[in-house]
């Protein structure tokens, strides 16, 4: 199993350089990139942890390469997204988001179905991976 | 028997016009030009045994610039960053121009994430550390300098293709923080001593200085500059080049003064001519010649009246 | 009697003394008149009638539009009358028709509405005026309201849409590339289970959503609670597969509002995220439904079946520009807006004009893409434009240089007929999509080096080197319709 969530999630895993070129257009548009990390790829799950602040005064991709290395140093057997935000009026959202770092095993999810009135069905999608919640290391 | 065109990687980069610029922007250093331009053809050979496939990693790169105050270390450091960038050994050629403050934290914690934050900023570029030894405070053990100092020197020899360190600072003081900070010392590939100016060549910086401030001297005042320059690198803080900005910008407000006073006595109506020549009087009225800050001033630091 | 230089008789006996007066005279031509910041202004395309006067023609269409009838009436002394005038301000001949050329002369008509005229937050009430009785008026061969000017003051009379580009992305997670949907296909005829399969395939294979079509209701072929029941089911399981939210445009378009609220409802217990009407149902439908979805998280998906009724006709009707004004304050979140390279009608430039009327915070007068006024969208939530019909996997190039990363890129056909299955079709266009977007952050030209960055992904990704090879040859170079007409300085009319 893996996950398809982010932009590039359907291409070859992305290398440095190839990040670095996503960067430098982040930057070129004047967007800050940030780097979060999580062990709960459920898709409804929006809040990973940031590591560090949003990048802001960067003017090379490099820089983020730099902080994504000591993230995936610290929390190696994780998610890990690079997003670039966009504060121009009317956006103020993100505007870029890939994944750059996957677990080694993708355990995939469970759908529960809870049946209810006039066939209709309540589903819930469960992440094997949170089973042993609270870790990031495979062991 | 692969050959390649050295002419044509320095042609391409358009070297010669920032080495123009250099000679243009700064009066004399003839000594920091030429090492300039021996660094730049290093940087052209390095290139072409790249491209040879002779070398593959990139050269060392980080530099020192020692001289004191006012050498022109900041301009030079501008113009280095461009010969990198156009050489492809920076990829956008910014400086981050940074002392201890920028670096150093207040509290424990601090200190790392304020030294990655200069250093992201500076990435792509060439990070500029001056007085560089001030992170060094051997009198204090417990001083965050060294924490600095210490991801300096991993980004340093980990990210050879992201940034470009320059440490500048006065020469003696620079060599003492190499002795105490020797894994700083041998990863400063290029060395550039910045000489004092000589009397003449800040006489020639003040005459340019005028022109691009749209004022001329008049005789007496080209003398009296002279003179005044003699005096005042015989005092303390003198700061070469900043210092000569500094009396010009007083003379100019002395030439205000006076040219005010001799129209509001309605005597006459300033012209052109008088609105942009500096005179001797207004060189002359200095302190500088009466011996300057140490006739009667004792506290003001850094200062050239 | 007093008659002023642009017509108009303002002695009141002679104005009002009975009978039937011209248009002008009655004062709804006035070249002097300077808009105000709240007035509306409309540009209409008129084709007068053999032998009348274009400027009586513009003024009879303002007339029309706004409080006149075919004769004097003297009540309207009994109010400001000439605040409730439409004023035809501005008149400039078409250019390449009239005199010297092939086709009859036509002009564009600039008239101006005071803001009183229209109740707020109306769409209902604004159509009734603009294009209500005027566009059968005898003395015009034809009308076509070309753009129109919005007084913010009006605009913010209206929510807007539910959702909006940036709570929708948000909502689903999908920043950074253009969104990707196909629409079910046979239209009509499977049964709810066999319906449902398809969006499982579809959505697993790698689209963020699928689409009922716009004739999709509730058939004696499949219920509507049925299709519900079985896309939810595909939903869902798409999603546990990728660990990526989807959706799939449950279209609730019935008979009456009451029943479309009955499938919202049930979508909504369901737990879609997004429900779709078609334009058909009407301003009023639209507006009730926009604030049904606004009270309940759901983004509202607009297909504009019936549009070309309006707007096809580049003499007559309405431009679709001015419905997808309309349609933004009325309030839908995705709006079909044209693909340019596609099956349907559409010239490049004057589609990218409607992007920009869904997308922009401003948009700016731009008359090669059809827009004559400045808009200000008052902060407006956007539009997400959705690019559909008879577009595929290579022309990916093309539409995302054409319309950037703010569209849902709709690949029907180009997905479920794909030789090697729906899945693959939809790997197929998923993989182009993220190539090129890849490719044009990297700085690449995409436009030309496109075909390339396509051969280079169909490498490594077999269902697009399939997909490239189906449909190299297809594509629709019929000439359009409707493309602007400018004149490239605008000058005050003589």
């Amino acid at each position: 199993m893996h996950i398809t969530q982010g932009q590039f999630s359907f291409l070859p895993p992305l290398t440095d350089d190839e990040i670095r070129a996503q960067v430098d257009y982040a930057i070129s548009k004047g967007w800050a990139v940030a780097i979060e990390w999580t062990d709960d790829p459920h898709p409804r799950n929006v809040y990973w942890n940031m590591w560090g602040t949003p990048m802001f005064e960067i003017k090379d991709g490099a820089a983020a390469l730099f902080e994504l290395q000591a993230c995936r140093k610290a929390c190696p057997n994780t998610y890990i997204k690079v997003n670039a935000f966009d504060n121009t009026r009317g956006v103020e959202s993100t505007v870029m988001s890939f994944i750059v770092n996957q677990p080694v095993m993708e355990p995939g999810f469970g759908l529960i179905r809870q049946e209810a009135a006039g066939r209709t069905i309540r589903y819930t999608t469960r992440p094997y991976a949170t089973e042993r919640p609270g870790g990031y290391s495979n062991d | 028997m692969t050959s390649i065109d050295l002419q044509q990687i320095l042609t391409d980069a358009n070297i010669g016009e920032v080495l123009d610029q250099l000679d243009q922007d700064l009066v004399g250093l003839a000594p920091v030009k030429q090492r300039i331009r021996e660094i730049a053809a290093f940087l052209v050979v390095s290139r072409a045994r790249q491209q040879l496939g002779i070398e593959s990693a990139p050269p060392s790169l980080h530099m020192c610039f020692t001289g004191n105050p006012g050498t022109g270390k900041t301009t030079v450091a501008l113009r280095m960053a461009e010969i990198l960038h156009r050489l492809g050994y920076v990829r956008k050629g910014h400086v981050v121009s940074v002392t201890r403050d920028d670096l150093v934290g207040q509290y424990i914690g601090h200190t790392a994430p304020k030294t990655r934050e200069v250093l992201k900023k500076a990435m792509g570029g060439v990070l500029f550390i001056d007085e560089a030894y001030y992170l060094y405070r051997p009198e204090n053990e417990r001083d965050y300098g060294q924490e600095a100092i210490e991801i300096l020197l991993q980004v340093m020899e980990n990210n050879r293709d992201d940034l470009v360190v320059i440490l500048a600072g006065y020469k003696d003081r620079m060599e003492k923080f190499f002795q105490s900070n020797p894994g700083m010392s041998s990863r400063i590939a290029h060395h550039i001593d910045f000489p004092d100016y000589s009397q003449a060549e800040l006489v020639e910086i003040a005459g340019k200085m005028v022109a691009t401030m749209h004022y001329r001297f008049d005789d007496g005042a080209l003398k009296a500059m002279a003179e005044y320059i003699d005096f005042r690198q015989k005092q303390p803080h003198f700061a070469n080049a900043r210092s000569i900005r500094n009396a010009l910008d007083r003379a100019r407000l002395r030439h205000a003064n006076r040219v005010f006073d001799l129209a509001a006595g309605g005597k006459s109506k300033p012209t052109a001519e008088e609105l942009s020549t500096i005179t001797e009087a207004d060189i002359r009225a200095s302190r500088v010649f009466d011996g300057g800050l140490n006739a009667d001033m004792k506290v003001e630091s850094k200062a050239d009246f | 009697m007093s008659n002023l230089t642009d017509g108009r008789i303002t002695d009141i006996k002679e104005r009002y003394k009975g009978g039937v007066l011209k248009y002008k005279q009655m004062g709804y031509w006035r070249p002097d008149y300077e808009p105000k910041d709240t007035d509306f202004i409309c540009v209409f395309r008129i084709t007068p009638q053999e032998g009348v006067d274009p400027e009586e023609a513009a003024a009879a269409v303002a007339g029309e539009s706004s409080t006149a009838t075919w004769t004097v009436v003297w009540t309207d002394m009994l109010t400001a009358y000439e605040d409730y005038q439409g004023k035809a301000y501005r008149l400039d001949a078409v250019p390449g028709t009239g005199v010297g050329t092939d086709k009859e002369a036509q002009y564009f008509a600039y008239i101006a509405y005071d803001i009183i005229l229209f109740e707020e937050g109306s769409i209902a009430n604004v159509t009734a005026s603009l294009i209500g009785n005027v566009f059968s008026f005898k003395p015009l061969k034809a009308a076509r309201l070309e753009d129109i000017r919005i007084p913010v003051a009006y605009v913010k009379t209206f929510k807007g849409p539910p959702t909006g580009i940036i709570v929708e992305r948000e909502r689903l997670d999908k920043y950074g590339r253009p969104l990707l949907g196909a629409t079910m296909k046979p239209k009509l005829g499977l049964s709810g289970k066999n319906y449902g399969r398809v969006v499982y395939e579809g959505l697993t294979g790698g689209l963020d959503f699928t689409k009922d079509d716009e004739n999709i209701n509730s058939q004696p072929f499949m219920h509507w609670r049925d299709r519900f029941l079985f896309c939810m089911e595909a939903v869902n399981r798409a999603q546990a597969n990728s660990g990526e939210i989807k959706g799939h445009y449950l279209n609730i378009t019935a008979a009456t509002m009451e029943d479309m609220y009955e499938r919202a409802e049930f979508a909504k217990e369901l737990g879609s995220n997004i429900i779709m009407v078609d334009l058909i149902i009407g301003w009023t439908a639209i507006q009730s439904i926009s604030n049904w979805a606004r009270k309940n998280d759901m983004i509202l998906h607009m297909h504009r079946a019936g549009h070309g009724t309006y707007t096809r006709q580049k003499n007559h009707g309405v431009s679709f520009r001015v419905m997808a004004k309309w349609l933004r304050l009325a309030g839908v979140d995705h709006l079909h807006a044209g693909t340019a390279v596609g099956k349907l009608e559409g010239d490049p430039m004057t589609v990218q004009g409607y992007y920009n009327v869904c997308r922009d915070g401003v948009t700016r007068q731009d008359l090669a893409r059809g827009i004559f006024f400045d808009q200000d969208w008052a902060d407006l939530r956007k539009v997400m434009p959705v690019a559909s019909g008879g577009i595929h996997a290579g022309q990916i190039h093309q539409l995302l240089h054409l319309f950037g990363d703010d569209v849902v890129m709709q690949f029907g056909g180009g997905t479920i007929g794909h030789p090697g299955g729906i899945q693959a079709g939809a790997t197929a266009n998923r993989v182009g999509i993220e190539a090129m977007v890849k490719a044009r952050n990297e700085g690449r030209d995409i436009l030309n080096e496109g075909p390339d960055i396509l051969r280079q992904a169909a490498k490594w990704c077999k269902p697009l080197e399939q997909a490239l090879e189906t449909w190299k040859d297809v594509s629709f170079n019929y000439t359009s319709t409707d493309t602007p007409d400018f004149v490239t300085t605008p000058t005050a009319s003589s």
